[in-house]
Parts: structure tokens; C-alpha cells; sequence
């Protein structure tokens, strides 16, 4: 007995192609070097910090702490359970992102180019 | 009439006895949100054995009891809108007729991770999730396909089974 039918062998061909196509388009955006990251909370943006200088940030009165080093950010603590923020690995390129649901925070990376106006000092 | 009651018992019991096997398997694939999925085995399976409203009830019922006792308040909204989203297609594939078991729960797979996406894109407001679209639509390729064989196995074996 045939195991897999042809609908079931368009279905996979459909997904992988789909996965494939958001792989590219993010290949595309990220291709740029980060200059700055956003830092969100519950969706309102807290902070911009340059990725230019080392500094550590302590993000939603302290439920995150965010170390910038070496042109990378990175999620070094956080005190929800899974501690999957702090898993991920550091982010440097344009649109890539550290997320921790439980604390709705977002360290999102941008371009060089659009990041110089809206640069703040911390 | 009064075995469903009883049917459906063994069900919810099969579905939280998996749920609470998938704790226990330390398996980290690196990416959050990524796991194997065991308890849809027994989702898939009551797809096909019981009525497509106990599979709704036992699919809601299931992700409740689990993430109570396992999860926690965050785990519940993600895995409900993954699990609601995963029998929905699940059960119209299966209607539309043309997929085996296998290809049905491949689109279960996929289609739990992409409803979890989009309550993470509503929890935290942002779009930067796409990131984790190629990753999590290949991982519920990979994990509904060996769920699916699974689950063939298993009709093939309960054929005789009426509940």
C-alpha cells in the first residue's frame, strides 16, 4: 500500500517552498549590518541603543538585562522560567530579534541607515 | 450511548499521559516553541475514531488540563490557538478528501506552529517573528510527518475498533 498520496506530496512540496520563500525574503532584509536596537515593551518602544558602543541595559525594570558588546546585542539574564531570550544567540544584523514573551520584550537590530536620527543616549 | 462518556475519558487520559511524556523528553532543538508534538497523536487519532465535535472538546479539554498542570498561563493561549488552528485544517483536509493520515497530520504540524506564531505576533506587536517562519514550518513538516506514521500505524491497528 502506497504510504504518502500525490495531494499529500504537493502539501510538503507547498510548505517547504513557503519555508524557503520567508528563509529568503529574510536572508534579503537582514543582509544589511544592524547600527542600533530597538528595545519594546508590551509593543511601546522603550529605548534605542547604538550597537556601536559596549553597554549593558537593564530592560522592564530589571526583568531582562541586555549586553551590548562588540557591535552584538545579547539577552544575558531574565528571570521568566524557560529562559529562552537568553538561549538565543546575540543579534548584529538588520531586522533580526531577541524575544521574551513572558515579559513581552523585544530587542529588535536596524539598518545603519535609517538608525542615525533616532539614536539616543542612554 | 453511555460509552462515549467513557471513550471519550480514555481519550483525554491518553492525550494528558503525552503531553506529560513530552515534558520528559529533554529534547532541545535549539529553537523555542519546537517540540514533538506526541499529544496530537492521539488528536490525530480521535480525528478519525470520533465525532469532529469531541475532537474539538478533546483538544480544548486537553490543552486546559496540560496547561494547568504543566504550563502555565502563557503556554495555554499558545498551545490553544496552535491546537484549535491544527484541527481545523486538519479536519478539512481530512474532509476535502485526497490526503492520507500521514499528509493530513503534516498540515496539523505545520498549521499548530503557525497559529502559535501569530499569538506571538499579537503578544509582543511586532512582525520580527517572521524569523522563525522557515524554522518552525519545516520543524511541523518534520514532526507531523513522523507523528502521521505513527498514527497510521495506529488506525490501521484499531480498524476494528468502533467507538
Amino acid at each position: 500500500m502506497k504510504v504518502l498520496k500525490k495531494k499529500d506530496i504537493v502539501l510538503v512540496v507547498i510548505i517547504f517552498l513557503a519555508a524557503l520563500g520567508a528563509f529568503l525574503l529574510h536572508e534579503l532584509i537582514g543582509a544589511a549590518a544592524a547600527g542600533s536596537v530597538t528595545v519594546k515593551v508590551d509593543g511601546e518602544i522603550e529605548a534605542v541603543y547604538s550597537l556601536g558602543e559596549d553597554k549593558e541595559i537593564e530592560i522592564n525594570g530589571g526583568t531582562n538585562t541586555l549586553v551590548i558588546r562588540n557591535g552584538k546585542a545579547d539577552m544575558t539574564e531574565a528571570d521568566c522560567p524557560d529562559k529562552l531570550c537568553v538561549k538565543q544567540r546575540a543579534i548584529s544584523r538588520n531586522k533580526e530579534s531577541i524575544i521574551c514573551l513572558p515579559n513581552k520584550v523585544v530587542v529588535e537590530a536596524d539598518s545603519k541607515e535609517n538608525s542615525e536620527f533616532d539614536a539616543v543616549a542612554n | 450511548m453511555k460509552n462515549r462518556a467513557a471513550y471519550f475519558g480514555v481519550f483525554t487520559a491518553l492525550a494528558l499521559i503525552f503531553s506529560y511524556v513530552e515534558t520528559l523528553i529533554p529534547i532541545s532543538f535549539g529553537i523555542p516553541g519546537v517540540k514533538l508534538g506526541l499529544a496530537n497523536l492521539v488528536i490525530v487519532i480521535a480525528l478519525y475514531k470520533i465525532r469532529p465535535g469531541e475532537a474539538l472538546l478533546l483538544s480544548v479539554t486537553r490543552v486546559a488540563l496540560a496547561g494547568f498542570i504543566f504550563g502555565n498561563y502563557f503556554s495555554i493561549i499558545y498551545s490553544l490557538a496552535g491546537g484549535l488552528l491544527s484541527l481545523a485544517v486538519m479536519a478539512l483536509l481530512k474532509k476535502e478528501g485526497g490526503f492520507s493520515v500521514i499528509g493530513v497530520s503534516i498540515a496539523g504540524g505545520v498549521s499548530h506552529n503557525v497559529g502559535q506564531l501569530i499569538v506571538a505576533m499579537l503578544v509582543v506587536e511586532t512582525f520580527s517573528v517572521i524569523y522563525y517562519v522557515p524554522v518552525l514550518l519545516a520543524a511541523g513538516a518534520i514532526t507531523g510527518f513522523f507523528i502521521g506514521i505513527l498514527a497510521e500505524q495506529m488506525l490501521r491497528r484499531l480498524r476494528n475498533i468502533q467507538f
